[in-house]
This record gives C-alpha cells, sequence and structure tokens, in this order.
C-alpha cells in the first residue's frame, strides 16, 4: 500500500476501482451499440433502396406513364406518380404553411395565455400525435362520401395532407416566434406601428430562418406519406396535371400499390419510385438544414 | 372610440393614446385571420370526431359493443369484430417501445453526456435522415428484404433454439407444428421500433439535456464514474420525462399504418405467438377499405379510425400529462 497517492489535502485521487471503470466503461459501450443499432437499419434500407432503384431511374422512368404490372423494368415509368407527388404536396403546403404560420402568430402574438390560446396550443399538440390513416379516413368522410367518385382528386390528397402538416407548422412555428425578443417588438411599437405591422415587418422576419425550415420538414414528412392518399386521391396511370378534377396518383400510393405485386417489373418500378421519394424527402431536409443555418439569427 | 381600443388585451398598453384613436381596418382584420387559423386546429378536431362517428354509427348499432369487441371479423358474412385488431396494435407497438426504448435512452445519453458537441451535431442528422425515410419504404424493404430474410435465416433458428423453454417457447416458439412467418407480429414490432426510434431519441435527448450541470459535476466531484453519475445524477432527473417520450412513441406506433400493413402477415388472430401472422387496426383499414362496399363494412372500418383517433389522443395525453408535471416538478428543484 505505499504507492497510494495522496493529494495535499489528504484526498484519495485513486483511479475508481477495476470494476467500477469496466462497469462505466461497458455503458458508454452499450450507448455505443445502441447507435450501431440504429444505423444498421438506416444502412440497410438506403444501400437497398439505391442498388434497386438506382439502375432504373432514368428520364423516361421519370416522366412516361405508369405500364400495367406485368411488363418489365424497362417499359413505361412513374411520370404520373412523380407530378401528383410534387403537385399535391406542393399544395398541401400552399394550405397548410400560411395557415400554420397564422396560427402561431394567432398563439405566441396575440394569445398570450388566455384559456382559449392555451387550449388552442394544447390541440395543436394532440392533433400532431393524430395517426394519419385518420386525417386520409376524415377527409375521406367529409369531402369523398358527399362527393361521391368524383371526390377522389389530388386536391382532396392535399386537404389530408394539410390537416397532417398544420399543428406540425403551428408548432415548429410558433418555438421560432417565442424566441423573438420582446424589445424588438416593443420598439416597433415605440414608432407607433400597428399590431399587424410589428408582426408582418418584425418580428415575422426575424424568425424566418426557423420558420422555413419546420414548414420544410413539414413538408418533408408530408410528401412521404401514403395513409392519407390511399382512399382521397384514386388511382390514374397517365398524367393528370389538373389537381381539382380527377382521380391522381403519387409516389407512395404506387409503391404502396407495386409492393405486394409478384411481378419482377413492378417491383423494380416501386424500388425505383422509393429512390425517387427518398431523394425529394432527404433534399427538402437539406435545405431545411441549410436555412437554419444560413438565418439561425434567433434559434437555438 | 378609445375605450373600445383599450378593452382589447390585444392592443399593447399605450397605443391606446390620441395619436391612434381607433386601430386600423388592416390590423383588426389580421388578428381575425391569425384566430381563424388558430382556431382551425379545434374545428378539424371536433369535425374528425363528429363525422367519422357519425359513419360508422350502423357499425356500433348493427353490432353492439360485444360485437364490437368480439373476435369475428367476417365481412363476408357480416360479423365486424374488431378485437383482433386492437390486440395485435397493442402487442405490436409494445414490442416496438420494447426495443425501441433502449436504443433510443442510448442514444440519447450517447449525445448528452458521452460525445463532444461537435460530434454530436453529426449523429443528430443520422437520426434526422431515419426520421424523414417514408413509412411506405420501410413496409417496401420490410416486405421484400427483410420479411423473406427473417423468414428462412433467422426465425426458424430462434423458433427451434427457443421451443422447450417456458415463456419463451410460448412467444417465439413454432405454431403448431414448426410453422414461424417472417411476415408477423414480431417482424411489424421490429419495424415500428426502427420507425420510432428517432422521435424517442430526439424528445429523450431534450429531457437528458436539462438535467443540471451542477448536478452532473457534484457527482463526479464525489468521485463517481461516468455510469455513476449517469444513474445518481441524470437518471432520477429524467426518468419521468424519458416516459413521456416512450408515450409519445406509443402513440406514434398505434397509429403507424403503411409500413405495418405490408410487413404484419394480415391475419385476424389473437394468439401468444409473436412469430405468427397478426393484424393491426390502421393496417386493416388501409388493406380492407377498397372492398368495404357494404354499409357497414365501410362503417366498421371508419369506426376502427374513430377508435384508434381516441386511443392515440389518450396515450398522447397521458405523455404530455407526464411531462408537463416533471417540467413543473423540475422547475421547482432549479
Amino acid at each position: 500500500m505505499a504507492a497510494v497517492t495522496t493529494a495535499p489535502g489528504g484526498v484519495d485521487l485513486r483511479e475508481p476501482s477495476g470494476w467500477r471503470r469496466a462497469k462505466s466503461q461497458f455503458a458508454t459501450g452499450a450507448m455505443w451499440f445502441a447507435f450501431v443499432c440504429l444505423l444498421v437499419p438506416l444502412g440497410f434500407v438506403l444501400v437497398t433502396v439505391i442498388a434497386k432503384g438506382a439502375s432504373i431511374i432514368n428520364w423516361q422512368f421519370l416522366t412516361a406513364d405508369i405500364p400495367p404490372n406485368v411488363l418489365p423494368a424497362n417499359f413505361g415509368g412513374m411520370g404520373p406518380a412523380v407530378l401528383g407527388t410534387l403537385e399535391i404536396t406542393a399544395f398541401a403546403a400552399v394550405i397548410a404553411i400560411p395557415l400554420g404560420i397564422l396560427g402561431a402568430v394567432y398563439l405566441n402574438e396575440y394569445g398570450g395565455n388566455r384559456p382559449l390560446a392555451r387550449l388552442l396550443s394544447f390541440l395543436s399538440d394532440v392533433m400532431t400525435g393524430v395517426p394519419s390513416i385518420v386525417m386520409g379516413l376524415f377527409i375521406y368522410t367529409i369531402w369523398v362520401i358527399p362527393n361521391g367518385l368524383t371526390g377522389l382528386s389530388g386536391m382532396a390528397g392535399s386537404f389530408a395532407l394539410a390537416c397532417l402538416m398544420l399543428p406540425i407548422v403551428i408548432r415548429s412555428s410558433y418555438e421560432m416566434l417565442r424566441l423573438v425578443p420582446d424589445s424588438l417588438r416593443q420598439g416597433s411599437y415605440a414608432l407607433g406601428a400597428t399590431k399587424a405591422r410589428v408582426v408582418l415587418t418584425v418580428v415575422l422576419p426575424s424568425a424566418i430562418g426557423g420558420i422555413v425550415s419546420g414548414a420544410l420538414l413539414a413538408v418533408a414528412r408530408a410528401a412521404g406519406e401514403t395513409a392519407p392518399l390511399l382512399f382521397t386521391i384514386g388511382v390514374v396511370t397517365a398524367n393528370n396535371p389538373n389537381l381539382f378534377s380527377g382521380s391522381n396518383t403519387a409516389l407512395s400510393a404506387q409503391i404502396w400499390l407495386n409492393a405486394s405485386q409478384p411481378y419482377v417489373g413492378a417491383q423494380a418500378r416501386a424500388w425505383g419510385s422509393a429512390l425517387t421519394l427518398i431523394a425529394i424527402t432527404f433534399i427538402l431536409m437539406i435545405v431545411a438544414r441549410l436555412v437554419t443555418a444560413r438565418f439561425n439569427r434567433y434559434s437555438r | 372610440m378609445s375605450a373600445t381600443v383599450q378593452a382589447d388585451p390585444a392592443t399593447p398598453a399605450g397605443s391606446a393614446s390620441g395619436l391612434m384613436p381607433r386601430r386600423p381596418l388592416g390590423d383588426r382584420v389580421f388578428q381575425l385571420l391569425a384566430l381563424a387559423s388558430g382556431l382551425l386546429v379545434l374545428v378539424i378536431l371536433v369535425l374528425i370526431a363528429v363525422t367519422m362517428s357519425q359513419q360508422s354509427t350502423s357499425w356500433f348499432t348493427s353490432e353492439g359493443w360485444s360485437g364490437i369487441f368480439s373476435l369475428d371479423w367476417d365481412p363476408a358474412h357480416g360479423k365486424f369484430g374488431a378485437l383482433a385488431f386492437v390486440y395485435g396494435t397493442v402487442v405490436m407497438s409494445l414490442i416496438a417501445i420494447i426495443l425501441a426504448f433502449p436504443v433510443s435512452v442510448g442514444v440519447a445519453l450517447l449525445l448528452t453526456e458521452v460525445v463532444p458537441r461537435r460530434w454530436a451535431q453529426p449523429i443528430v442528422y443520422v437520426i434526422d435522415l431515419l426520421a424523414v425515410v417514408p413509412s411506405v419504404v420501410w413496409g417496401l424493404w420490410g416486405i421484400l428484404v427483410l420479411v423473406p430474410w427473417l423468414q428462412t435465416a433467422i426465425y426458424p433458428h430462434v423458433a427451434s433454439a427457443v421451443n422447450d423453454i417456458w415463456i419463451l417457447g410460448n412467444l417465439f416458439g413454432p405454431l403448431n407444428g414448426n410453422y414461424v412467418s417472417g411476415a408477423s407480429f414480431f417482424t411489424a414490432g421490429l419495424v415500428l421500433a426502427v420507425m420510432i426510434i428517432p422521435i424517442m431519441t430526439s424528445l429523450s435527448r431534450e429531457v437528458i439535456a436539462t438535467v443540471p450541470a451542477s448536478d452532473k459535476e457534484g457527482a463526479y466531484a464525489l468521485g463517481a464514474t461516468r455510469w455513476e453519475m449517469i444513474r445518481g445524477a441524470v437518471w432520477p432527473h429524467s426518468q419521468v420525462g424519458v416516459m413521456g417520450a416512450t408515450l409519445l412513441g406509443l402513440g406514434r406506433a398505434m397509429g403507424e399504418t403503411i409500413a405495418v400493413a405490408l410487413v404484419c402477415g394480415a391475419s385476424a388472430t389473437v394468439t401468444s405467438h409473436l412469430l405468427t401472422p397478426g393484424y393491426a387496426m390502421p393496417a386493416v383499414i388501409a388493406l380492407q377499405f377498397g372492398e368495404a362496399t357494404v354499409g357497414v363494412f365501410r362503417a366498421a372500418l371508419i369506426g376502427m379510425g374513430v377508435l384508434l383517433f381516441l386511443l392515440t389522443i389518450i396515450v398522447n395525453l397521458s405523455a404530455r400529462a407526464v411531462v408537463e408535471r416533471n417540467a413543473r416538478r423540475m422547475r421547482g428543484a432549479a
């Protein structure tokens, strides 16, 4: 015991005993193992989708009409689905993003601590947890049942996606508005600005980076959704650029239809669609990250 | 005029002076627009509950409570019992939670307590990537790659290895003879786990990040190792919040549709054998809605949507209650 190192005050500065240190190292190892458990499925799915999807994607695949399932992979493409995904998601964004931002403006700028604002904030939280298939059934119930088969259209799908995006946009915008310092608002009131002007020209611009990035993440999530579209858009195999009438289709819906097909061509087109869809969502997410990095004046 | 302005609590103090006797029209219109957008959330939630309940009344009237919660699902003969689907949803979500919990908490601890901040950011990006992989892509991968692989390379060995072990044999052993299925309760739970890990990790991480640095430094100063510090300082402070994050993950898992519909095996059975095909509420809505031509059939599927809506709302409310109570307690402690 002669080798015991003691600090001047008599404090024992020895390393923890071997057993305690081993336990701690084991725990750290387990955490890294958890991270590996998370990486393996992600890597597995990305590698598979790229390996099976990359070979089929070309200009023809992205634009040509959807062929019958029995045809091999070099026939036709997924043009109508690419067009449908872009149109339906864009229209959903056009509906949900302004309404969501305005809702967040109400919660943070007008509502304050009033019971109504607290209730709405609470409900928007609850609404983020509503399953996407319920949103699809909801739009089916209020739009497709009254209108019959003519109710099936890209627009109905956009409505369902918008219902899904709305609470996400509200939550993320609300968090961003809360970060805007009060001194900015007070400064503009002191200059005689009305409340609407303060919100539109001072508060929103200073939070715009975070708001846009939150909205883009909501769009990315909506673009990949299938369940809200199952009962609302119908299905077509030729381009239907008219969002407001006639059935439509989307990449996610086509993957869903082709995934359980026994035909090699149909499965190949599903993998190609999956890669296209992943590319769209990843691009949206990366743009969101860049926006945050570029404009993070008041973000965390 | 100034009295009406003052009565409006949304107007900042001071703007009611003689300089501005009346709020301009645009200002009031904007406030109304904002209020209307906020109210939209309430309107949509009420409409979901009301319209979908209306459309599903014929299910409730023709089956009754005992019919709804029976095992008898046979649309061709007008039997619409939902018990097998409720059971499948609960079992698959529980498997998902059991698998996702250690991984999420482990990664959350790794991000907050182990790796330096500049390494944490790339790991967060990876988790975000996992979060935006669409559900249908997990389903496609699940049915074409994962299910065949599990069925041929993994499950038969697991089943024969545990067949004679108490309980494990009942859960993972083969059902009558040596039948195990790649598309099963367990596979659905596995895919669900992967899908809810990102949300559970980021929520747990937020909770763990609120542990006061002084608590952690105190533990280290007493000579604790990192693991002892986590058990003594981090865990007591964040366990309730992590439970809330887990409940939110459970809510997500219960509502997840497309991936489960593709890998669950689509068989309305209630069994303890997890390696056999099952079914879930959202999956049956997605898979059978196209054939739901009879009035009661469609009403039953929409009614299942109502059940799912209520179930996820209850889970989310309890998660929120847990987190709020914890946040208040922690504010008091800080």
